[in-house]
């Protein structure tokens, strides 16, 4: 594709939306239940787990890249788990890799902003659903989310935004393969190494148009879904 | 009927009941200080809170066994919390769906949801955003929910509490109305003991934590230092039945030791504006001040009271620190009034129990009934 009379490559972009979305679905999935858990809780090992879920927030993306192709690595336990449910790839240098790394590296992103908003949730409409015979799942889905759906909204919002933006962890775990692993980010990288600084800016500024786009939205809807305290 | 011993820690309050029995039918209100302890036995009693510890049956159905907790979806109770708790978002009709949808075939009978929604004055609220109602019309709302839930037991902590003054006696005389009508046993909170006169059939009194003694409306109501009892010194709530307003605007309230026979006394009470029209013939409660009281040897003419009612002095209480002494009548069925005189008007009088004598009262102290 010609932008501007420069040539856009269209895979990086492609690469990026796909691994940003799937990381943020399943981080939904996985996310919710660690902050309903962590809400709900009263004892210290409190302390000690919210720091672990906090803890891709400050360490160095080489740091968590390098644990993580040491324990994706063809011979390691994860990597035998999944063969024997009968996927035969390897998980460094792939896009599985690649998945799995950014949902840890974006877990905080998630759970933080929707243990918020389990802990701010108005205890006696909860309760109250609870006298009107509403299972544990039931009010789960018919109030709690309704309830706390800024909080989804801002933390899947920040997961994606925070996944397509993502560059130490892609370069250690998943390499520079084209089509592959080859993100925005890395292709970036992989431009501007190669002077190409034409390339670079195109996608630079997409990227610049997008996250102005995506952190305008995420405002727009936060006023939309204000909750009325009455 | 309840039965158990509760256990609950929230922070560092500390609930320990005690060994409690009550019946469940009627209305049994918890009463105490703030801080006492009523909140929390209620959430132990409806198993709210996943920390209740110790025994609870209801009738013969265990609720809590130690750890051992009948979750509260099975209990089939209904909740009014202070604040309505609301959907928010909502339209009124879908905040009752949620809890209509909800009940067991088992369970679904009773008045229909349109007697409901009409008794509770809320027909006209229907579609409308729950948003945007007042806050009487909320609590209308979440009485209407909880009824709806048809339950065997309804809980209600201080539902007036949040509410402005007007709202709260429409709300009194509505909740007092609904659970007489409809017969659901309910426990109620609150700290107000005109709340307390108008609609518990007994007490159960708390402070620091525990339950220091459940007794009925008429035993807490006949001692002198009942904790009902506040600067307005002590309180007579008699019942009986109010008939028609009269030409000249009093409304008549009667009682009878059986139903046809003529009445044993007649109270002329003024219609007030903020009065709730109250059904012909309609069982109520009239609440009398002892201080409002006075006592005659024999009937009074040329006096302006209206309110001569004979009785046989019961007893007579001394309060030493105020100078005053509570002088308990029995009326002719039976009912207690009490009497606050200084203990020089006992003197002068020469009263002494079992002696017949008049209680007259000012109409215009019958205002609040």
């Amino acid at each position: 594709m010609q932008v501007f009379g420069y040539p856009l490559d269209v895979d990086p972009i492609l690469l990026t939306l796909e691994v940003a979305g799937i990381t943020t679905l399943a981080l939904l999935i996985i996310g919710t239940p660690i902050a309903w858990a962590l809400s709900q809780m009263r004892s210290r090992a409190r302390i000690f787990l919210e720091a672990l879920v906090a803890l891709p927030l400050v360490l160095p993306p080489t740091v968590l890249g390098f644990y993580l192709i040491i324990a994706l690595n063809p011979n390691g336990e994860i990597a035998h788990f999944l063969k024997s449910l009968g996927y035969d790839g390897q998980l460094t240098f792939n896009k599985l890799g690649l998945i799995i790394g950014s949902v840890i590296y974006s877990l905080p992103f998630t759970v933080q902003p929707i243990m918020a908003a389990f802990e701010a949730l108005p205890t006696q409409i909860v309760d109250a659903a609870r006298t009107m015979r509403a299972s544990f799942f039931d009010r789960f889905f018919t109030v709690i989310v309704p309830l706390a759906r800024q909080g989804f909204l801002v933390g899947s919002v920040l997961t994606f935004a925070h996944t397509v933006g993502e560059f130490g962890v892609v370069l250690m775990v998943g390499g520079n393969i084209e089509g592959q692993t080859r993100t925005v980010s890395i292709a970036i990288f992989d431009h501007v190494e190669s002077f190409e600084y034409a390339e670079a800016h195109l996608l630079s500024i997409i990227m610049v148009i997008f996250s102005l786009l995506v952190l305008m939205f995420v405002y727009a809807l936060n006023r939309k879904l204000q909750i009325k305290q009455a | 009927m309840f039965k158990g011993n509760l256990q609950l820690k929230l922070g560092n309050f500390t609930l320990n009941s005690g060994e409690f029995q009550f019946e469940s039918t009627g209305v049994t209100v918890l009463f105490g200080r703030s801080g006492s302890g009523k909140s929390t036995l209620l959430r132990a009693l409806s198993g709210l809170d996943r920390a209740t510890r110790g025994q609870l049956m209801f009738h013969d159905e265990p609720w809590q066994m130690g750890k051992q907790a009948r979750p509260v979806e099975q209990r089939d109770i209904g909740f009014v919390f202070q604040t309505a708790a609301l959907l928010p978002g909502k339209t009124v009709q879908s905040n009752l769906d949620y809890a209509i949808k909800r009940v067991p075939k088992s369970r679904a009978q009773g008045p229909s949801f349109e007697e409901i929604s009409q008794r509770v004055g809320i027909t006209h609220l229907l579609p409308r955003s729950v948003d945007n109602l007042s806050g009487g019309e909320r609590q209308r709302v979440a009485i209407a929910r909880a009824l709806l839930a048809r339950p065997r037991v309804l809980m209600m902590d201080e539902p007036l509490s949040a509410l402005d003054w007007r709202a709260k006696t429409e709300l009194l005389a509505l909740i007092e109305s609904v659970i007489a009508d409809y017969q659901i046993p309910t426990l109620y909170i609150t700290h107000a003991p005109i709340e307390v006169e108008r609609l518990a059939n007994r007490v159960v009194f708390m402070a620091d934590g525990r339950i220091t003694s459940i007794e009925t409306l008429a035993e807490a109501t006949t001692r002198i230092d009942s904790p009902l009892f506040t600067e307005e010194g002590p309180v007579s709530v008699l019942h009986g039945t109010l008939g028609t307003v009269d030409q000249d605007g009093l409304l008549p309230f009667t009682a009878s030791t059986t139903p046809n026979s003529p009445p044993v006394f007649t109270f002329w009470l003024n219609r007030t504006e903020h009065h709730t029209a109250p059904a012909q013939n309609s069982q109520a409660r009239l609440r009398i001040l002892a201080r409002d009281v006075a006592l005659a040897r024999e009937q009074v003419d040329g006096i302006s009271m209206l309110n001569q009612i004979p009785a046989t002095i019961q007893r007579i209480e001394v309060d030493a620190a105020a100078n005053r002494q509570a002088v308990f009548l029995t009326l002719h069925d039976g009912q207690t009034l009490i009497a606050e005189l200084s203990s020089r008007s006992v003197q002068a009088l020469a009263l002494k129990p079992e002696q017949a004598v008049f209680a007259l009262v000012k109409t215009a102290a019958l205002l609040d009934s």
